[in-house]
């Protein structure tokens, strides 16, 4: 299983490789390290909402409501801002509130098991009308909100700028969160098995409910890094971009049934498209390009999972001379 | 997930089916549609009018039409989340063939066969290959809509042929709209085909336990990528009517429209996992939904404000019945 995995990966590093030597063979500018850093930089947001994802993945769950979550958090972030409220406190406070929305989510999946499309469906619709009633629909833009808000993810540190570094510190993170701790065999263990899951002493809701928490807390924090990146906060920013998320983490190879793969996979699944996303306008093709071109490479990377997963059953006894 | 925890009660003796069909879900979803309505017409002095009642209908027939179908792979255990696109693309085959100068009838043919083959799609991909569903069409989601948005960009399709403003905008006979009376007919075939044939137990069987169904010699496949089939061809209607009705195509045409689909199949009673529901209860969530979106629409509410209800009521039927069930406990 681990070498099929191995496999897998080595496949969309092969995959990643190959779509930056096409892109380098007609413009090279793109291939350099200043641009690729700030390619990396530009999909850092989706790497983040991605591990998020990922691990409610594992636990057979999906969260639709990541961009909603997103959207209020930024707004309620912009708007502390406007009223004064210091940036320590506003970054506490989204990634807790984002954790609370995330919460809800988890709360409707682990007491009333209630499927967690419907409940992510229901709750990404209420999320953003949250912020319509809290906004009247106003935009909060760039001259409402203050120097320091908008600096601090684009501040450069080392030759990254923060929002790269803090992509990094979250894959960092979750590599040591999803091997190295009980909670992260837990997340397997319930995707792969729920009833072994229990027989081992693993709850099985109270272990989605943390993953929610977890793509909750994340989807906030980000929140704030995309209204302070782009120095804009309304109701629909980020919509739809969850299909980009639940697209990085499917073409990254985690089985949507759950149980199965890797951060590393899921963090080249969201770097391939950000990859295509910067470059489709440099090859010169139109943007309305990618929504077609990310959706068929969700069905690519399905049908890839289909096959490396291989028959559901297995002939054990093939004929009576094998072992006798 | 908690199945394997809880033991099972059968019954002494069977309730009769009159009192069955009181307590049934349909039963009190007629009661709240029933009592929205009454509530309504104190609300609003303009709510009891009949043509008011009859535009009111176009907030509900386009997507109860994908909702029956949507019901039935629902209870087959399978999910389309890509309907809304397919509206988009079937759309934008029409807007370009209209462009080009075809009739009436051809246009409704190319919707419809947009619809059937992108049904054919996602059915050659779930049924055929054994891919999940909902990943499946999140993946055309983003396909259908994607090559809707190749095709138009920023722009739009707005000619059409005069005839062709029929669908959406013409009366049968004094309030009862095209779209009306196409709903009603369409609720009675789905209700026939699911309740009163061999296909109709077959989906029952596949979404209560595919592997018995096939060992009881139902081909599960063909009845799943059927089913899929039958999704697109409703999502292919229903774009001929939105079209029709709007006079124009743009990319964004339906957004959104699978949440409020797959609420009204809930709503009305069918089972998330598949195995149980029926049409009736589809058709009372379809009024319901309808009356709710009018009702605050009197009242000036904003639609994202309705969305929230929307949202509300997905979790909310869902969630009641099961702290009713936790709260007797």
């Amino acid at each position: 299983m681990s070498a099929l995995l191995k496999s897998r990966e080595a496949i969309l590093a092969l995959a990643i490789a190959l779509l930056l030597v096409v892109i380098a063979s007609r413009f090279p500018a793109f291939v350099t390290p200043g641009n690729l850093a700030s390619v990396f930089t530009d999909t850092s947001p989706l790497i983040l909402l991605a591990l998020g994802q990922m691990v409610v993945i594992l636990t057979k769950c999906i969260d639709l409501s990541v961009t909603a979550n997103l959207a209020l958090c930024g707004m309620i972030a912009a708007l502390m801002n406007g009223a004064g409220v210091p940036l320590p406190l506003i970054l506490l406070l989204v990634v807790a509130l984002g954790a609370v929305l995330g919460a809800v989510n988890g709360l409707l999946v682990w007491k009333l098991d209630i499927p967690s499309i419907v409940v992510t469906l229901g709750t990404m619709t209420i999320y953003r009308g949250i912020i319509f009633l809290l906004t009247d629909g106003k935009w909060v833009n760039a001259h409402q909100m203050s120097e320091g808000f908008k600096a601090f993810p684009r501040a450069v540190f080392l030759g990254l700028p923060v929002m790269a570094w803090i992509a990094i510190l979250g894959i960092v993170a979750f590599v040591l969160l999803v091997n190295r701790t009980p909670l992260g065999r837990a997340f397997y263990a319930v995707g792969g098995n729920p009833h072994a899951a229990v027989y081992t002493g693993i709850s099985v809701g109270r272990t989605q409910f943390a993953a929610f928490v977890l793509s909750g807390a994340l989807a906030g924090f980000v929140g704030y890094l995309w209204v302070a990146r782009y120095a804009v906060a309304y109701v629909d920013i980020a919509s739809g971009f969850e299909l980009d998320v639940v697209a990085a983490c499917v073409i990254g190879g985690i089985a949507i049934a759950g149980g199965a793969g890797s951060v590393a996979g899921c963090v080249m699944g969201a770097l391939f498209l950000g990859i295509m996303k910067n470059a489709l306008p440099v090859v010169g093709i139109s943007p309305f390009w990618q929504m077609a071109i990310s959706g068929a490479a969700i069905l690519i990377a399905i049908a890839f999972n289909a096959r490396g997963s291989g028959p559901k059953g297995r002939l054990i006894l093939k004929t009576p001379e094998v072992r006798a | 997930m908690t199945a394997h925890t809880q033991g099972r009660v059968i019954p002494d003796r069977l309730t009769s089916p009159l009192a069955r069909a009181l307590r049934s879900w349909e039963a009190l979803l007629l009661l709240v549609a029933v009592a929205i309505f009454i509530a309504n017409s104190f609300a609003s002095p303009y709510f009891l009018d009949p043509w008011n009642l009859s535009d009111a209908s176009f907030n509900f027939t386009e997507k109860a039409m994908i909702a029956f179908a949507m019901a039935m792979l629902i209870i087959a255990g399978d999910i389309d989340l890509s309907v809304a696109s397919i509206i988009a693309l079937a759309s934008t085959v029409m807007g370009a063939a209209a462009l080009a100068g075809a009739d009436v009838p051809v246009l409704v043919g190319l919707g419809l066969g947009t619809g059937l083959l992108c049904g054919a799609f996602n059915g050659l991909l779930v049924a055929g290959f054994g891919l999940p569903s909902i990943v499946v069409t999140i993946g055309t989601m983003s396909l259908f809509r994607g090559i809707s948005y190749i095709v138009l960009g920023d722009q739009a399709y707005t000619e059409y042929p005069k005839g062709f403003g029929y669908f959406g905008q013409g009366y049968v006979w004094w309030v009862f709209s095209f779209e009306l009376v196409l709903f009603a007919v369409m609720a009675v075939v789905f209700g026939l085909l699911l309740h009163k044939t061999n296909f109709g137990r077959a989906t029952y069987a596949i979404g209560n336990n595919a592997t018995a169904a096939r060992f009881s010699g139902i081909r599960v496949d063909r009845i799943r990528f059927i089913l899929f089939l039958l999704t697109g061809l409703c999502s292919g209607i229903a774009a001929v009517c939105l079209t029709s009705r709007l006079g124009s195509t743009r990319p964004s045409i339906g957004t959104g429209y699978e949440l409020e689909v797959v609420t009204m199949v809930v709503l009305g009673g069918v089972n998330i996992l598949g195995g149980s529901g029926s049409i009736h209860g589809v058709v009372i969530a379809a009024f319901v939904m309808g009356l709710v979106t009018f009702g605050l629409g009197l009242l000036n509410v904003p639609g994202i404000v309705m969305s929230i209800i929307i949202g509300l009521l997905l979790i909310g039927v869902i969630a009641l019945p099961r702290l009713w069930r936790m709260w007797r406990k």
